[in-house]
C-alpha cells in the first residue's frame, strides 16, 4: 500500500510540470541535437513524433488491460474507470499515429497510405478494434454489466494487441518491404533523443489519463452531493454517458458488497 | 501557386507535429468545456444548499453546513 | 456424461433437429463464391486469389453462426440454468466453442470441394491447407464465442458482434490466406512458409482460448 500512497503523492500539477519538460528536452533534442538522417533527410524528424505516439498508445492499450484484469479481481470500480480512460486515451494517441504515419509517407513516398508499412496497418486494425469500444458499453445499460463486459473486452483486445503486430510483420512481402526506420540501430544522439521523446509521450499519456479520471472523479462526485441535496439528478445530459462514473466513495461501497 | 519559401519536407514535419498539436489542444479544450460544466453546477449547488430543500424536510442549519464542506472538500481535492 | 458432453449433445441434437445455423452458412458460402464469379469476372482462381475468395467467404458464414450461438439460451433462459447448476460455467464455453468448430468443419467439408469444383485447377494443396482450416476454426471458435456472448447480452446484438469480431479476426485470414496462398498456387503446393503459418494459427488459438476460459465466468455473472 506504500506504492499506492507513493504514486498518489505525485501529483497532477507535478506529472504536467515533468511532462512539458520532458517533451520539451526530447524535442530540443531532436532538432537541435541529433543529426539528420543520411537516408530519408529532414522529413526523418517525424520519427521522434510517430514512433512514441505508437509505442505509448500500444502500451497503453496493454495497460488497460491489465487495469481489466484487476476490475475483474477485485469488483472495484475504480479500475474500470481507470481502463476506460486509458483506452480512451490510446485512442486519441492512435489517431495521432495515424496521422502523422500519413504525413510521413507522404513526405517520404509520395502516397497517404502504404499498406506495406507495417506500424501503419497495425495500429489500423487496432484503432478500428478498439472503436466498437464504445457502441459495446454503449449497448450495454446495467452498469455493473457494462462495465465487467467491458473488461472482457479490454483483456481480450490487450492480448490481442501483440499477437496482430506480429501477425501484420508476417504478412509483409518479404521483398521491397517499406517501412519507416524504426528503433533499432539507431546512432547514439538520435537514439537518445529518441528515448528522452518517448519518455516525454509517456508522462503526456500518463499526465492526460490522470487528468481525465480526476476531471470524471468531480463529475460523479457533484451527482452524489446533488443527489444528497435532494435536487434530483440535474438537467439530463446531452447524450447518455456511457462513461463509468468513478466516484470514491461508490467504488468502495461497490467492491465492500461483493465480499 | 504561391511559393512558399518552406522546403517540402520542412512542410511535411511541420504538418505532422502540427497535426499532434491539434490533437492535443482538441482534447484540452473538450476538458476544458467539461471543467466549466462542473462549475456551473457546483455554483448552482451552492445555491441550493443554501435555500431550505423541495422536500420540505427540516434541514437544520449543522446538515446544510455539513454539505457546504463536502463542496470545499470536493473542490480541494481535485486541484491537487 | 460430463457436463461438457451434456452441453455439447443437446446443441448438436438441437441444430440437428432444427437446422438452425448449417444451411444458412453453407448457401451463404456458396451465393458468395458465385458473387466472387462475377465479381472478379473470372473462372479460376489460384494462389493469392483463392485464398483470398475463400477464406473471408468462410468467415462471413462463420459470423453467421456466431451470431446465432446463444440464440437458445437466451430465448428460453439457458443462461439462467447454467448459473444455478452446479457446474464451473466455464465448461458453457467449452461446449459452444466445440460446436461451433464442428459447424465450421462441417461447413468446410461442404464449401471447400465447391469451391474446387468451381475454381480450382488442382486440388493437390487442399489436404495440408485443411489443416490450416481447422486452426482457423478453432481460433473463430475461441474468440467467436467469447464476443458471442457478450454481444448476445447486449442490445445491439446483431449488429455488435460482427463489428467486433472482424477486426479481431484478422491475423486468422492473414495466416490462412497467406498459407492458401501457397497450398492453392496453380502449379501444385508450395510449402515456403507453411511453418510460419500455422506457429501463428497455434499462438492465435492459444491465447484466445485462455482468454476465453479465463474471463467467461465473468460474462456470466448476473
Amino acid at each position: 500500500m506504500d506504492m499506492a500512497r507513493a504514486l498518489r503523492s505525485i501529483t497532477l500539477r507535478r506529472l504536467a510540470i515533468a511532462t512539458v519538460l520532458v517533451m520539451g528536452a526530447g524535442y530540443g533534442l531532436a532538432f537541435l541535437y541529433a543529426p539528420e538522417d543520411a537516408d530519408q533527410g529532414f522529413i526523418q524528424k517525424i520519427f521522434y513524433l510517430h514512433v512514441p505516439l505508437a509505442i505509448v498508445a500500444l502500451v497503453g492499450f496493454i495497460v488497460a488491460g491489465l487495469l481489466a484484469i484487476q476490475h475483474l479481481r477485485t469488483g472495484d470500480s475504480k479500475w474500470d474507470a481507470r481502463s476506460y480512460v486509458s483506452i480512451h486515451l490510446s485512442v486519441i494517441f492512435g489517431v495521432g499515429v495515424l496521422l502523422t504515419g500519413a504525413i510521413w509517407a507522404k513526405g517520404s513516398w509520395g502516397v497517404w497510405w502504404e499498406w506495406r508499412e507495417p506500424t501503419l496497418v497495425s495500429f489500423l486494425i487496432v484503432f478500428l478494434l478498439y472503436a466498437t469500444y464504445y457502441p459495446l458499453r454503449y449497448a450495454i445499460e446495467d452498469r455493473d454489466r457494462q462495465a465487467r463486459y467491458a473488461s472482457v473486452f479490454a483483456i481480450t483486445a490487450g492480448a490481442f494487441v501483440p499477437l496482430n503486430f506480429a501477425a501484420v510483420r508476417a504478412a509483409q512481402p518479404l521483398v521491397h518491404p517499406r517501412t519507416f526506420s524504426d528503433a533499432g540501430g539507431l546512432p547514439g544522439s538520435m537514439l537518445l533523443a529518441f528515448l528522452v521523446c518517448l519518455a516525454g509521450m509517456a508522462l503526456l499519456w500518463v499526465t492526460l489519463v490522470r487528468f481525465e479520471l480526476t476531471s470524471k472523479r468531480a463529475s460523479g462526485d457533484l451527482k452524489r452531493i446533488r443527489r444528497a441535496l435532494g435536487g434530483g439528478d440535474g438537467p439530463p445530459s446531452p447524450a447518455r454517458s456511457i462513461a463509468p462514473v468513478a466516484t470514491s466513495a461508490m467504488s468502495q461501497m461497490r467492491a465492500e458488497g461483493r465480499r | 501557386m504561391i511559393p512558399l519559401a518552406i522546403e517540402n519536407s520542412d512542410r511535411y514535419v511541420g504538418g505532422a507535429y502540427l497535426v499532434f498539436l491539434l490533437l492535443l489542444l482538441i482534447y484540452v479544450a473538450i476538458m476544458a468545456a467539461k471543467l466549466q460544466r462542473v462549475q456551473r453546477d457546483l455554483g448552482s449547488l451552492a445555491e441550493l444548499a443554501e435555500r431550505p430543500s423541495r422536500e420540505g424536510a427540516d434541514r437544520d442549519v449543522g446538515q446544510i453546513r455539513d454539505r457546504e464542506q463536502e463542496i470545499q472538500a470536493v473542490r480541494q481535492g481535485d486541484r491537487g | 456424461m460430463s457436463p461438457f458432453g451434456a452441453l455439447l449433445r443437446k446443441d448438436l441434437r438441437v441444430e440437428l433437429r432444427t437446422l438452425r445455423s448449417l444451411p444458412a452458412m453453407a448457401l451463404f458460402a456458396v451465393s458468395a463464391f458465385v458473387i466472387f464469379r462475377f465479381g472478379l469476372d473470372r473462372t479460376t482462381l489460384d494462389g493469392g486469389l483463392a485464398a483470398g475468395v475463400l477464406v473471408p467467404t468462410l468467415l462471413f458464414a462463420a459470423l453467421l453462426a456466431i451470431n446465432r450461438l446463444f440464440v437458445a439460451e437466451r430465448e428460453e433462459g439457458g443462461f439462467d440454468l447454467i448459473r444455478l447448476a452446479p457446474i464451473d460455467r466455464t465448461v458453457l464455453f467449452a461446449a459452444k466453442a466445440s460446436a461451433l468448430v464442428i459447424y465450421l468443419v462441417i461447413l468446410e467439408l461442404i464449401a471447400v470441394p465447391i469451391f474446387a469444383l468451381f475454381f480450382l485447377d488442382s486440388v493437390s494443396g487442399l489436404l495440408p491447407f485443411a489443416l490450416v482450416l481447422l486452426l482457423t476454426n478453432i481460433g473463430l471458435a475461441a474468440t467467436g464465442t467469447v464476443i458471442s456472448t457478450i454481444a448476445t447480452m447486449s442490445s445491439a446484438r446483431d449488429l455488435l458482434a460482427p463489428l467486433i469480431l472482424l477486426p479481431l479476426l484478422i491475423p486468422l485470414v492473414i495466416a490462412a490466406a497467406g498459407a492458401g496462398e501457397h497450398l492453392l498456387a496453380s502449379d501444385g503446393p508450395d510449402y515456403g512458409r507453411f511453418g510460419t503459418w500455422l506457429a501463428l494459427l497455434g499462438l492465435y488459438d492459444l491465447i484466445f482460448l485462455l482468454v476465453g476460459y479465463a474471463t467467461f465466468d465473468f460474462l456470466l455473472e448476473d
